[in-house]
């Protein structure tokens, strides 16, 4: 009985169509447009004219950078740096003064040699459990250059291991280089991490 | 009725591992803690703009602090009636003039009013309708606000903020009286960190003088070397060195230090921390404070000994440098921190900077602290969660030799244990409320069998 009723139903209704009016939820609520969070600010770089060669040595560079981070060579890390060198990580994409905003990481050499003298410290406890990251520099752009400046953007991910946790932190960053006796050295490092906004698992105990 | 099982659980000068561990325990700490008494949902300075939101957990409960059109801060469940949705997807965001949920498109009112229901025909005498205040977001039963730091409450009854927060209240007049205007405003940056332990282990830690220069050792005398090369070669190092090499000092210097207990488990860990320089900055800002309060109340409020205000039992508030953490238990091994940071109003760059620079190295997710204090919580919460390696946790160190002054306990040395002493008497108090857990074991029938 019921399936006779229910074949019934089946061959008759209305067909649904995208017409020319207010959709449901805009007839109830005219306003609401608007709700959503605003765009994050994403920094789109430009490119510069640079020789393949010029290029090779940014990008070595770079990759020396993250192996020194990968490799604990602390100290080789930060002699990459002027003697005016900063490390900053902001807390927002939008963020431009490290001096009244916020950071992450907004460290000079002193702070860096601080931080350095911690984790090589016998009693930093949290450096019992074993971590190791490993790095991967890409999407590489020279955005920027002149005889003895220039500006590199590239693209990073970074696994980190620690105990038995695998992690993720990816994100860019923005090598300002100023040209020191003839050698490349980075006078502003600009790291913008993805999960910035995201609950930290755990603190970073190292640079990224 | 007191439930002598969860009573038993916590002794005067120790308390049972499963406190800290038990499911149960952790969903009847919810119940009848965070979702009873006055919990921090923000700065009112979160949400300036009509429809501005922040969404937050009190207890389990997912909520929503909004700004009204009148210019109210309403603290709501975030969540529609109709069928449960959340209404706000976001952390923060504006909402415009009203809610409207992206499931079938009930609207409401910024103060959880329902305003329409599509097709509202299809209601008709049904008992669900636009009168029927069920189908009305659910507000919480009370919100007040001190200083411009908004709390909620979702007991209709109970004692007022006033009545709660006590002599704590001093967090908040710290970080204000700061301000020639007596305001400030939140830096919109929350740094967000997640725990691995129990929230007890973060609340017991703040006012713990004797973990400091033990667990820190590593960041203050690598600290203290470099302050003390700086002020070799220049004659003075700036004053965010001296932020971490403080923590390398003696054990002594931290048992000079005092904690003042209140009841509700609140607490102040006594020591200035040095904020008064002479620097051309500084004399300047202090002039500021003079011309709005004149000298003896520039002095009364520029020369308090806090170190760190506990508002038991989510908040550590570091008045003195505007920074406050916010805990939201999760689990019981698993807490999220919520750190913000204050601007004063009406004060100089210069003055602000200095407390960046604290919010940097030590409220930071790059922390230099707290990167070793994370991991004795979460070496904590597995020893704690071991069932045959002992019962108990220890709180006995100078038991019994604190001064207790109508009901608020003054410890006659920096590490006196009676910080968690006094946090336990608030949680027994608290919990009385509850009923017997059904799985956790009582120390007794544990220690019988």
């Amino acid at each position: 009985m019921s399936e006779m009723r229910v074949k019934e139903e089946l061959g008759k209704g209305v067909v649904i169509e995208a017409i020319e009016s207010m959709t449901g939820a805009e007839s109830i609520a005219p306003d609401h447009m608007g709700r959503g969070s605003a765009p994050a600010t994403f920094y789109v770089p430009s490119t510069a004219v640079c020789s393949p060669q010029q290029r090779m040595e940014f990008e070595n560079l770079l990759y020396l950078q993250a192996i020194a981070l990968d490799a604990k060579r602390w100290q080789d890390w930060m002699d990459m740096f002027t003697e005016d060198g900063m490390y900053w990580a902001p807390s927002r994409p939008e963020q431009t003064d490290w001096e009244l905003e916020p950071s992450i990481f907004a460290e000079d050499r002193l702070l860096m040699e601080i931080r350095m003298g911690r984790l090589m410290h016998p009693n930093a406890w949290s450096q019992a459990a074993h971590w190791q990251t490993n790095h991967l520099v890409g999407n590489v752009l020279v955005e920027s250059l002149t005889e003895s400046t220039a500006e590199v953007y590239s693209r990073f991910q970074m696994m980190e291991l620690r105990r038995d946790d695998v992690r993720h932190l990816g994100g860019s960053y923005r090598h300002s280089l100023v040209k020191v006796n003839g050698q490349w050295k980075i006078k502003m490092q600009r790291v913008d991490l993805t999960n910035a906004q995201a609950a930290f698992d755990y603190v970073i105990q190292a640079w990224v | 009725m007191a439930s002598n099982k969860l009573a038993a659980l916590v002794e005067e000068d120790r308390v049972h591992r499963s406190v800290y561990t038990d499911p149960e325990i952790f969903n009847l700490e919810m119940e009848h803690i965070w979702e009873k008494i006055w919990v921090y949902c923000g700065h009112e300075s979160q949400v300036p703009k009509v429809g501005d939101y922040y969404t937050l957990q009190i207890g389990r409960q997912p909520m929503v602090m909004v700004r009204d059109k009148d210019q109210r801060v309403n603290v709501l469940y975030n969540r529609c009636p109709h069928r449960g949705v959340q209404l706000c997807g976001n952390q923060s965001g504006n909402t415009g003039n009203g809610f409207v949920c992206s499931y079938h498109a009930w609207s409401f009112h910024l103060d959880g009013k329902v305003r329409a229901i599509p097709l509202m025909k299809g209601y008709e005498d049904t008992r669900w309708n636009k009168d029927n205040p069920d189908c009305s977001m659910r507000a919480a039963a009370r919100v007040e606000s001190y200083r411009g730091f908004v709390f909620a409450s979702l007991a209709e009854s109970g004692p007022s903020l006033a009545e709660f927060l006590g002599d704590a209240r001093v967090a908040f007049d710290d970080i204000c009286d700061r301000s020639p205007v007596g305001e400030v405003e939140a830096v919109p940056v929350c740094h967000r960190v997640m725990q691995r332990s129990n929230w007890k282990f973060f609340m017991e830690n703040q006012l713990d003088a004797l973990h400091a220069s033990v667990t820190h050792q590593s960041t203050g005398v690598s600290a203290r070397r470099v302050e003390q090369r700086v002020k070799d070669e220049k004659g003075s190092a700036p004053l965010f060195f001296h932020y971490l090499s403080a923590f390398a000092t003696s054990f002594d210097q931290w048992d000079s230090v005092q904690t003042v207990n209140f009841p509700n488990g609140h607490g102040i860990l006594k020591a200035y921390m040095g904020l008064r320089p002479t620097d051309p900055d500084t004399v300047a800002y202090e002039d500021l404070l003079r011309k709005a309060y004149g000298e003896q109340k520039t002095e009364e409020y520029l020369s308090r000994s806090i170190h760190h205000v506990l508002v038991y039992p989510y908040l550590s508030v570091q008045s003195p440098l505007q920074q406050l953490r916010c805990l939201r238990p999760i689990a019981p091994n698993k807490t999220l921190s919520e750190i913000w940071h204050f601007r004063l109003k009406g004060v100089p760059d210069a003055i602000y900077k200095r407390s960046l620079w604290y919010f940097n190295l030590v409220n930071s997710p790059s922390t230099m602290i707290n990167a070793d204090d994370l991991e004795n919580w979460t070496k904590g919460q597995w020893g704690l969660e071991s069932e045959k390696a002992g019962d108990w946790v220890s709180f006995h160190r100078d038991h019994g030799r604190d001064t207790v002054e109508q009901g608020v306990h003054y410890s006659n040395s920096g590490t006196s244990e009676v910080v968690m002493r006094n946090q336990f008497q608030a949680w027994k108090q608290y919990m009385s409320q509850a009923p017997a857990p059904n799985k956790a074991k009582s120390p007794e029938t544990k220690e019988a069998a």
